[in-house]
């Protein structure tokens, strides 16, 4: 028996436009003709034109992109052998010290992580700059990207794994042809993961940047610290639709991935 | 042990080692030091090419006084306390909030429950940054807010919500309430009903039947999420800079404009040492009652 009642119908209701009102407005404004931007002025376009002629948000952009791509793929690859290692690791010398510093860094205040990186690369004498922001975001979401990939690996039978290996696999090629497409899944989601969590970074970024890169957030950061302004109102609106296009389409491909399966065990039931 | 799980386990192993661990042990030297105006500018700085004598110099040169100084000075403790109570404050809120939202989630028809799910997690995925600044607009003086509530006729002269703990407690509670309602979904979904119809059987209200046994069942969604929401919050730095202006204190914020303002390494270390000291319980706390949660299932 469902209890439907008007009672969570209206905390559905408020709930979600709590969460989606404010994102709303700021993409109604975004299209706002006058430069005040809590006054409605009628329809325009303007400052997306304006927005792409700005040289500095698209430097930023693409040191951000840049960033982005190679400390998510970076982390993907660290992360997912981290998650191998604690899973099907077994014992090796400092086991519990490797758990402890995946674990850590999720709930390590940004502030912290930040400072501490920052310290590192100037004792050892080391240029701020993109890479040490790569440093920096690689660092902090292969973690992400561990407990994603190892969730999965706990989740699915070992067995095959050793059936290959019975069968005449090196380690390696059972890692490769049956692990891998069995735990490709969370790899994705987790370099997904590790790539918005780079895009998204105010505060690592900030202390590990230094004057020669600045990156989207930061830029974004210093400008909003004036005030509301158009532009951003815009670049708000561009990157909360790639969200949106993102997050649906990925629901959408696992939906349908649910489906595929479930007709695939039927089939098997079938035949069997 | 063959090579090949040497190097598996050490490359991750070495990256961790040489960008989380060594730089905390940085930290914790560097709260140790004195400032001094020269390039780093902390002292002693550790010389490792004369030695014995080195080191030994450079554990001399270590002492307490930026822990002594952070207790000295009021600034400190108001801003680990005040930012104690605005994480408490903002995680009842959005608890508050966020029950009703996962109660309703779980009893929504199944076929409307994954739509539902992937409407918490867009705005997780949304910029931390950007849905943050989406409150400016709304709560500052000729923002939105006040403009529709002057024009319903409920106030006439404009509210003074941004730059206010209010403001980072709405800008706390938006932000981080999917990590509330997720883990309380997840247990209220995993519900069995038929205990509620018992309830009801034996006499139980609707509304006591909620009380004496939907609202205990959800209790590890309710600390999980809790404890998702507090400890990030205590070390918020977006949020009340934005929103809470120079009235709101937070130990984040603090350790920010101690590093980038006043260029003071050791003090901003040694706040950074005893946030995280503070933070080791609440962690703990969490860690616990996961434990608890995964065996519980199994």
């Amino acid at each position: 028996m469902r209890r439907f009642s008007w009672f969570n119908a209206t905390a559905l209701t408020l709930g979600f436009a709590f969460l989606y009102v404010p994102m709303l407005i700021l993409i109604v404004y975004s299209f706002n003709e006058s430069r005040l931007v809590t006054v409605w002025a009628g329809f325009s376009t303007r400052w997306y034109g304006e927005l792409f002629q700005d040289q500095a948000f698209l430097d930023a952009a693409w040191v951000t992109l840049r960033v982005a791509f190679v400390s998510s793929t970076l982390a993907t690859v660290l992360g997912t052998m981290a998650a191998y290692v604690l899973v099907r690791g077994g014992k090796f010398l400092g086991r519990t010290l490797f758990s402890g510093m995946i674990y850590a860094p999720l709930v390590m205040p940004e502030v912290i992580t930040g400072l501490s990186l920052l310290l590192l690369f100037i004792s050892i004498g080391l240029d701020r700059g993109i890479f040490t922001i790569i440093l920096a975001h690689t660092t902090f979401s292969m973690c992400y990207v561990s407990v994603v990939v190892s969730s999965r690996l706990v989740g699915f039978d070992r067995s095959v794994e050793e059936a290959a290996l019975d069968l005449g696999c090196t380690p390696f090629d059972a890692f490769r042809s049956v692990t891998l497409p069995l735990i490709a899944p969370a790899v994705i989601a987790g370099w997904l993961l590790a790539f918005t969590l780079s895009l998204d970074d105010l505060v690592i970024a900030s202390f590990t940047a230094g004057p020669s890169a600045t990156t989207l957030p930061i830029k974004i950061f210093s400008s909003v610290r004036l005030g509301v302004s158009p532009e951003i109102n815009a670049l708000s609106t561009i990157l909360i639709l790639l969200v949106t296009i993102g997050v649906i389409s990925a629901s959408l491909v696992s939906k349908r991935r649910i489906v595929q399966q479930k007709r695939d065990e039927q089939m098997a039931e079938q035949a069997a | 042990m063959n090579l090949a799980r040497r190097t598996l386990i050490g490359i991750p192993y070495l990256w961790l080692l040489l960008l989380f661990l060594v730089p905390f042990g940085i930290i914790l030297k560097i709260s140790l030091s004195d400032v001094t105006l020269a390039i780093p500018p902390y002292t002693p700085t550790l010389d490792l090419t004369e030695g014995w004598s080195g080191i030994r110099a450079f554990l001399r040169g270590l002492d307490w006084e930026n822990y002594v100084f952070l207790t000295e000075d009021d600034l400190y403790w108001k801003a680990y306390l005040s930012s104690l109570k605005i994480a408490l404050i903002s995680t009842f809120f959005t608890l508050c909030v966020g029950y009703p939202i996962a109660y309703g989630m779980a009893r929504a028809a199944p076929e409307w429950r994954p739509t539902l799910m992937m409407l918490v997690i867009l705005p997780f995925w949304t910029s931390f940054l950007i849905r943050v600044y989406a409150w400016i607009g709304i709560l500052s003086s000729e923002g939105y807010l006040n403009q529709f509530l002057q024009w319903i006729g409920l106030i006439s002269e404009p509210l003074q919500i941004m730059n206010t703990p209010t403001a980072v407690y709405i800008g706390i509670v938006y932000t981080y309430l999917p990590f509330m309602i997720l883990p309380i979904y997840a247990t209220l979904d995993r519900m069995d009903e038929s205990l509620l119809e018992a309830a009801e059987d034996l006499g139980c209200s609707r509304l006591s039947a909620f009380w004496m046994v939907t609202f205990p069942l959800s209790r590890s969604g309710i600390i999980a999420g809790c404890f998702l929401v507090f400890i990030p919050a205590i070390g918020e730095f977006v949020i009340p800079s934005l929103l809470g202006g120079s009235s709101t204190l937070m130990i984040g914020k603090v350790l920010w404009e101690e590093f980038f303002s006043n260029r003071d390494w050791p003090v901003a270390s040694a706040v950074a040492i005893i946030l995280l000291l503070i933070l080791v319980i609440p962690i703990i706390l969490f860690q616990k009652n996961q434990e608890k949660e995964q065996e519980a299932d199994a």
